[in-house]
């Protein structure tokens, strides 16, 4: 279980000091699916980083599994089993995908356990395995990459950040069915941010994260349908709110 | 063999046991080893020190070993090798040179090797330099290859120094002929207050000649690097030199790539980036449960594969 307390981030500028989170509390029960939205700028991809410990909260504690993980590396949050897909993976030069996967794995993967992972993704050729994560990759192919690395790790809270960006829609289509698997196998947690109605189709929950704040959270069933009637409104309700 | 000229042998040879084909050994000056074969022959020379390499014409896939190590304190030596690639042959030359010196006296080797490739023939060549000891002897070498291609001549020249090596300055120039393709892949690590230094001169005198130099360095601690490849194009021809460098703790990198071009066919380009390790990169190796130290070692292994 994952719980968060009052979680606080600012940041401060020539302006002044900026809420980027502010003031966070969530209760995320094991084996979810959880799917995470709001307006751009609303503190979703911080909330997701603060957790992985890719930053560090102002104030407020961050507790995973009984354990306050708050002041943790982000290695000691990897070994607890929390995994974190970045929306902006970094290239490596002279690293190569599947010693990539295998470092997520933790073990060496051979090449067909490599084009397993990179399949779920739509990356079926078998010259991916081989390739370096240097700028010779697309946007959306490092994207993908990155999804099949986490997929590789298989955390017990596995974070998505955006997986649909920069993703073409035929690989989109391949995406939401390996998240539909993941859904329905997947004894862990699985955290996505995005913006997709056919990704947040597949959510037991959905929380609206807006001006570094909860806005709303429920079931699906009873979100989903807000949300949508909200999005196709001419201002967006959500960050007037 | 004593262990360390075993050890020595493995880094800069890739040496577990005396080498297939043919070989020359040079320990402390001395020769240690050689063997010749129906199409390689191998002969001292005669007014200076060093080996004649000879390869007959159509001669495929057949290896040369011709490692030198130095296991004394305060050897100095100058060798001058030249190697005949006979046409149309296809074989794999691995140099190299180990320096154990645990003396306080330096310990250095110099060498020159010339390399003239014929029509058609297809040279791959591996030099690696390795130096280990707790001396306060200095452990140098300096490398110069002079390389003349002839027609449709293809060569494969990888020069690898990750590790011990105080001080060296590597010097190359290259003259090649029409359709010749040469490829030069450098890889340099320094670390304590070594220094290291490569001049490269690349002359792409025949039509549609064409080269590509990769050069990928790691400066540690208080090293100095310097790269200063030049390509000049002299007929219709294409040339890439790519200097990659990763900065850390206290060192200074220079990188001065440099093209001319003296026909309007040419096509060169250049390009070269020193930077420090990405903050990204160590953090998502970190997701991955590696520490910060596992991460940057993983990033400078693959920077330097």
């Amino acid at each position: 279980m994952l719980e968060i307390k009052n979680l606080k981030f600012e940041v401060s500028d020539a302006k002044g000091k900026l809420d980027i989170i502010n003031g966070v509390d969530l209760v995320i029960p094991d084996g979810k699916f959880i799917v995470i939205t709001g307006p751009n700028g609303g503190g979703k991809s911080t909330l997701a980083r603060l957790i992985m410990g890719l930053e560090q909260p102002t104030s407020g504690s961050i507790i995973y599994n009984g354990t306050d993980i708050t002041n943790m590396s982000v290695t000691e949050r990897a070994n607890l089993g929390i995994g974190y897909a970045f929306q902006q993976p970094p290239r490596f030069k002279g690293l190569t995908v599947s010693k990539m996967l295998s470092l997520a794995a933790g073990k060496t993967l051979a090449e067909k356990e490599c084009c397993a992972y990179l399949g779920k993704v739509g990356l079926c050729s078998n010259e991916y395995v081989k390739r370096e994560l240097d700028a010779s990759l697309s946007g959306g192919e490092m994207k993908r990459i990155e999804i099949a690395t986490l997929m590789a790790r298989k955390p017990e809270l596995a974070i998505f950040d955006e997986p649909e960006a920069g993703i073409d829609l035929w690989s989109f289509a391949m995406l939401v069915e390996t998240f539909k698997n993941m859904q329905k196998s997947s004894k862990g947690t699985t955290i996505i941010i995005s913006h997709q109605e056919r990704i947040m189709s597949l959510a037991d929950e959905m929380i609206v994260i807006a001006d570094g704040k909860v806005k709303s959270r429920g079931e699906k069933s009873e979100m989903l349908p807000k949300l949508m009637c909200e999005f196709s409104s001419p201002c967006c309700s959500i960050s007037k709110n | 063999m004593e262990k360390i000229d075993k050890e020595l042998l493995e880094q800069v040879a890739g040496l577990h046991e005396t080498p297939k084909g043919a070989y020359n050994i040079r320990k402390n000056s001395e020769s240690a080893g050689r063997q010749s074969t129906a199409n390689i022959e191998i002969t001292s020379k005669e007014d200076k020190p060093g080996i004649d390499i000879t390869i007959k014409p159509g001669t495929k896939n057949e290896s040369v070993h011709i490692p030198v190590i130095i296991t004394e304190t305060g050897v100095t030596e100058m060798v001058y090798n030249d190697f005949y690639i006979g046409e149309d042959s296809d074989v794999l030359i691995v140099a190299g040179c180990g320096i154990h010196n645990t003396g306080d006296s330096e310990s250095k080797h110099d060498g020159v090797h010339r390399f003239f490739v014929k029509k058609g023939a297809k040279l791959r060549y591996v030099e690696k330099h390795y130096g280990s000891g707790d001396g306060n002897g200095k452990r140098v070498m300096n490398p110069a290859t002079e390389l003349y291609m002839e027609e449709d001549s293809v060569c494969e020249m990888e020069m690898v120094q990750i590790k011990g090596v105080d001080s060296t300055v590597r010097t190359m120039t290259a003259d090649l002929g029409k359709n010749a393709k040469l490829t030069v892949t450098e890889r340099l690590m320094t670390h304590g207050n070594q220094m290291a230094r490569s001049d490269m001169e690349i002359l792409l005198n025949g039509e549609n000649a064409s080269a590509q130099i990769i050069s990928r360095s790691v400066g540690r601690d208080s090293s100095e690097q310097i790269f200063n490849p030049i390509a000049v194009g002299n007929n219709s021809c294409r040339a890439h030199i790519q200097c990659d460098s990763i900065i850390m703790d206290d060192s200074k990198i220079r990188s001065i790539p440099e093209i001319a071009a003296n026909h309007k066919e040419a096509q060169i380009v250049h390009e070269a980036a020193i930077g420090r390790i990405n903050g990204d990169q160590l953090l998502k190796l970190q997701t991955l449960g590696l520490t910060a130290e596992e991460a940057e070692k993983v990033i400078i292994d693959g920077f330097l594969k």
